[in-house]
């Protein structure tokens, strides 16, 4: 079928709220980019501001667990940029290579960031939770030159080095010269703020210049890397100003971890292209630290998840004067229940205002904007210029009827789209049916044109706002002596919103017990990550299973969120 | 009956053996902020209930199994000890 000269439908869903902000034209504008010309992403984060006379203005304040702090202007990012892409470049690094982050929320994970950008290279940001396992399937795939690391998890990238070929450096940060631990051959240590200040051209991007490599799992096959371009700053600055409300005076915090999308998108680029100050926590969650960040910082826009969202509400509640500063946000990653927003809005003085993205989106393609009346457990409406539609899950046909659940999808292009999935053009290409972008997620469209999520159109568990893939996690249990057979499927909880339950086959020889599940949990966590360690583990005798031997976690899946099992007619038994 | 130390003992030798690799050689002791320091990411605070749950034969409530209640050793041992284990 083809979609392509039906607008109509999409049109009808688009937003129509200040549509000339997110012109192309004008943003190029806003962010001094000549079209069709050359550019650079990390340097309109960073010397773009220092020209236009805002170099002394604060970027970044920094704190950690412990009390230290810094902070830094956008000439220091300038500068410590620019010494990041002169070490990598030193290094062997060039254009078009990936370099992995894999590093805590430290100063120089920023730095190195813009200064990737400004070599050419491609940011491979990754959680730094993430095991070795883990680390090493996504290194494997990127082909990685280079990974920036720090001491706490040097040890991870040294277990699985061997078997890197493509990966020529280890570069340690965050450490001094003088006080770090031995390196071995091919490692290096980089900390910008010891590192000689030197200028560096930036690398004359196009707006199809690869910029990041963010990795993110499906249901089946090993995670991939959907690769982004240095023009994506489009959609990010105009959505950065326009959802998130973000002015250059404002003082903002983004809770996600630049290892995920949501850090990059909207905890660096956004930001950084709007001018405005970013305070940065590096340490886990603990409501009263929270709160006190916030009142100390005098923070105005915070952007933050579902899943910190309902562990505050188990927390006791702020101080009225701790609060003060805020006046506005957002929340991101998955379902913002109603009750998280009404609750917001009694105990910390406003509404949580949803917003629905992917990594492939780039940016935040449906939202409930400033202005628009929320409705609590809507994602609001498609943002300006972005052509929402909802399709029909046979005939991929877009759905007029309000309520009824269909496939969120969106008509391409916008400019923070992704550009492919890095040596996967098939499953790429997979996604796009019709002239429209699936996303892979299901919802339905009421009759005001506010979004309402249902779930997900496959076997991904999203848990606390993070994806994990059943194949990675059935993956890791196979490789545990007990386990025989598995299959890992979401489960409903009511703090991460979904987490992951295996289904277990034993060996023979193994008898199921509450001792076992837990080293099975533990296993998975300490080979994978947190993320993806089943909270929940049944053993059972045999799973169901197509007359083709292949494993219906549907069916299991439904059974957790009591939902009907559907046909059943092509299972084995 | 264990007094305070034994479990807070047995706590602490089970977290430096299963997580080792978060904590990477960091030293901890009972007042070690663990989960708001970011060494233990807060998913994995579901196995640490689990351990506790079947080593002292409890259910842990959901509304008692809080960030704040198991960012320490000291709060883990309070706790246990709030929930009527002796």
């Amino acid at each position: 079928m083809n979609h392509s000269n039906d607008s109509r439908d999409a049109t009808a869903v688009t937003g129509n709220m200040g549509l000339h902000s997110y012109e192309p034209g004008v943003l190029r504008d806003a962010l001094d980019i000549e079209e069709g010309g050359t550019f650079n992403l990390g340097a309109i984060l960073s010397d773009r501001h220092c020209s236009l006379g805002r170099g002394e203005h604060q970027a970044l304040i920094w704190e950690n667990h412990a009390g230290r702090h810094k902070s830094f202007t956008f000439d220091d990012l300038r500068r410590y940029s620019n010494a990041w892409a002169h070490r990598l470049a030193q290094l062997g690094v060039n254009p078009g290579d990936r370099v992995c982050l894999f590093v805590d929320r430290v100063p120089d994970l920023y730095f190195a960031f813009l200064g990737i950008l400004k070599l050419g290279a491609v940011a491979q940001p990754l959680f730094s939770q993430f095991m070795a396992d883990a680390l090493e399937v996504r290194l494997a795939d990127a082909d990685t030159r280079a990974i920036i690391t720090t001491v706490r998890h040097l040890g991870k990238v040294r277990s699985i080095r061997a078997r890197l070929p493509a990966l020529a450096a280890v570069i340690l940060t965050d450490v001094s010269a003088d006080a770090h631990p031995a390196l071995t051959q091919g490692e290096f240590l980089m900390t910008a703020e010891e590192a000689p200040l030197v200028e560096f051209t930036p690398f004359p991007a196009t707006q199809d210049t690869p910029s990041l490599l963010h990795y993110t799992s499906g249901t089946t096959g090993r995670p991939k890397g959907a690769q982004h371009v240095h023009s994506s700053v489009l959609s990010q600055y105009a959505t950065t100003r326009h959802v998130l409300d973000l002015r250059p005076d404002d003082v903002y915090w983004c809770t996600a971890d630049p290892g995920w999308v949501t850090g990059t998108s909207y905890g660096i680029i956004g930001p950084w292209a709007v001018g405005a100050t970013q305070v940065i926590f590096e340490g886990g969650f603990s409501a009263q630290h929270w709160y006190e960040f916030i009142a100390r910082h005098r923070v105005t826009v915070f952007y933050t998840a579902p899943t910190a969202i309902r562990m505050l509400m188990k927390a006791p509640p702020p101080a009225p004067e701790q609060l003060g500063s805020l006046r506005h946000m957002c929340s991101v990653g998955e379902p913002l229940n109603p009750a998280a927003v009404l609750w917001a809005e009694r105990v910390m003085g406003r509404p949580f205002h949803d917003t629905y993205w992917q990594t492939e989106t780039g940016a935040i393609m449906i939202s409930n904007v400033p202005g628009l009346p929320i409705k609590p457990g809507s994602m609001g409406k498609p943002v300006p210029g972005i052509a929402a539609a909802l399709l029909d899950q046979q005939t991929f046909q877009p759905i007029t009827v309000p309520g009824k659940v269909g496939l969120i999808a969106f008509r391409p292009p916008w400019p923070s789209m992704f550009r492919g999935y890095f040596k996967a053009e098939t499953t790429y290409q997979s996604k796009f049916v019709g002239g429209y972008y699936l996303t892979g997620d299901r919802g339905s469209v009421d009759s005001d044109g506010y979004y309402w999520f249902v779930g997900r159109d496959d076997d991904v568990i999203n848990t606390a706002g993070h994806l994990v893939g059943p194949f990675e996690v059935e993956s890791a249990l196979l490789r545990h002596p007990a386990v025989a057979e598995s299959a890992a499927v979401s489960k409903p909880d009511p703090t991460y919103g979904e987490v992951v339950k295996a289904f277990i086959v034993l060996r023979p020889e193994h008898a199921g017990s509450d001792e076992l599940k837990l080293d099975i949990m533990n296993f998975v966590r300490k080979h994978l990550s947190p993320l993806a360690m089943p909270h929940a583990i049944d053993f059972v005798e045999k799973l169901p299973k197509t007359r083709s031997g292949k494993i219906v976690r549907r069916m299991l899946r439904a059974q957790e969120w009591g939902e009907p099992v559907g046909d059943l007619s092509s299972l084995d038994d | 009956m264990p007094d305070d130390q034994q479990i807070a003992d047995t706590i602490l030798n089970y977290i430096t053996r299963e997580y080792a690799d978060s904590l990477q050689g960091a030293p901890i002791d009972v007042d070690s902020p663990l989960i708001s320091s970011g060494l233990i990411d807060s998913l994995s605070m579901v196995s640490m209930k689990v351990f506790l749950d079947q080593t002292y034969r409890l259910r842990i409530p959901d509304a008692e199994a809080s960030a704040d209640a198991f960012d320490t050793v000291a709060g883990m041992v309070k706790m246990l000890r709030r929930l009527g284990v002796t």
